[in-house]
């Protein structure tokens, strides 16, 4: 009940800082890297990074 | 077209003669030359030429174009064999995208009996007997024990390229029991599959099938099946001396060798199984009027290469057997519709 009657404040719910994994694209390192957090690899310091694929599974027909 | 030739097509230098056979009754000024049951029992031959575990060359004699090409089509399209059917891609990060990955692993020979699964039809579900389960799950990685400066990528990086060999037989129920003997996997383990670079990543899971060529080209069990017809060069008038060499020549070698007869030097055609027919001889001057090129009509030499799922002595014998099985369903069909002309006069 308590939430319920807490005003709204208009100020977001801070997310907690999940680190996502990206991938560099000259070395191949995967890094954790955290929102706000310098896009650079943390082993060649490459600022091209990309996400992971998702791990969700796509059938296609071997044809 | 004169009586003897009725089996031979002509080849001449600018064009092909005498091509449509002639099994048919009087096309020769009365004489009786339609099929008939009992020369063709006489007239009939298989001889097997050579058979390796992959080929097999084999000549079929006395029948008519349209079997010899029903059997090569039946070898092409009919003959069931497993194949990759289904993908499911879990994870790929590499370059070579998820379909066409699928398509490259699709046409991977699969070394399996495909007589010991059944067919999967639409909407059956699978199971241990219709279905082979394989997975694939590779990695590239640096290789931390390649010296500084290497840069060959096979050395550079661990799985840098992806082979065929590296499929898994995932084996389901009571598979890995019936094929303990001989475990299913890809004919060959030397098969480039993808190439992959240090990060990059494949996880699939792979569902084979029955299927039929005539359904995807993957699940035929040959490689090639052709048929040619045995040449052969009569030579009308001798050739002798200098000309003899020169005959020789106009052949590859083994066809035509040079004898000698009372200190003559005479061309002898020896094996014109060995000839392209590439018509060299009716160029030369010297040889007009005699010799000619004809091919046997009803000689067809065939060759065929399995895919090495299925030996190849075995794919002509289950060939045959679906051609019977074909004629069988024409002959039922002929017969009931013979029946109902009947009872419609």
């Amino acid at each position: 009940m308590e939430s319920s009657q807490q005003p709204y404040q208009g100020q977001p719910v801070a997310a907690r800082a999940r680190a996502t994994t990206y991938n560099c694209m000259r070395c191949g390192k995967f890094n954790e890297l955290k929102p706000r957090e310098p896009i650079r690899c943390f082993d060649c310091g490459y600022r091209i990074l990309v996400k992971e694929r998702t791990k969700r599974m796509v059938q296609f027909e071997a044809r | 077209m004169a009586l003897e030739d009725r089996n031979r097509v002509v080849i001449l230098e600018d064009r092909v003669e005498n091509v449509s056979g002639a099994e048919f009754p009087l096309s020769f000024d009365g004489q009786e030359t339609a099929f008939n049951m009992e020369s063709f029992r006489d007239s009939f031959d298989i001889k097997i030429i050579r058979v390796t575990p992959t080929d097999i060359e084999f000549d079929l004699i006395g029948v008519d174009a349209s079997i010899a090409n029903a059997l090569r089509r039946v070898l092409i399209a009919e003959i069931p064999t497993m194949a990759i059917e289904k993908v499911y891609m879990i994870n790929n990060t590499g370059i070579v995208q998820d379909e066409v990955l699928a398509h490259r692993l699709g046409l991977i020979p699969i070394k399996a009996d495909p007589s010991e699964f059944l067919w999967k039809h639409d909407g059956s579900v699978p199971t241990d007997q219709n279905t082979i389960v394989f997975r694939l799950d590779v990695t590239c990685e640096v290789n931390r024990a390649a010296e500084t400066g290497e840069t060959d990528p096979k050395i550079k990086y661990i799985n840098s390229a992806v082979y065929s060999s590296q499929l898994v037989w995932d084996p389901k129920g009571d598979q890995g029991v019936r094929f303990e003997s001989n475990p299913i996997k890809p004919v060959h383990d030397e098969i480039l599959i993808t190439k992959l670079r240090p990060g990059q990543t494949i996880s699939c899971e792979l569902h084979c099938e029955k299927g039929v060529g005539k359904d995807h080209a993957k699940f035929s069990p040959v490689a090639t099946a052709s048929y040619r017809l045995l040449p052969e060069i009569q030579i009308l008038e001798d050739i002798t001396g200098d000309d003899a060499e020169l005959f020789r020549s106009c052949f590859p070698p083994g066809v035509v060798d040079i004898v000698e007869e009372r200190g003559v030097r005479k061309a002898k055609v020896v094996n014109p199984r060995k000839d392209t027919v590439s018509r060299e001889v009716l160029r030369h001057k010297q040889f007009e009027g005699k010799v000619r090129l004809t091919r046997v009509r009803n000689h067809f030499i065939f060759n065929v290469e399995s895919t090495g799922a299925i030996p190849p002595e075995t794919l002509i014998s289950q060939a045959l057997d679906v051609l019977v099985e074909k004629c069988e369903i024409s002959k039922t069909a002929l017969a009931a519709a013979v029946k109902n002309g009947e009872e419609d006069e």
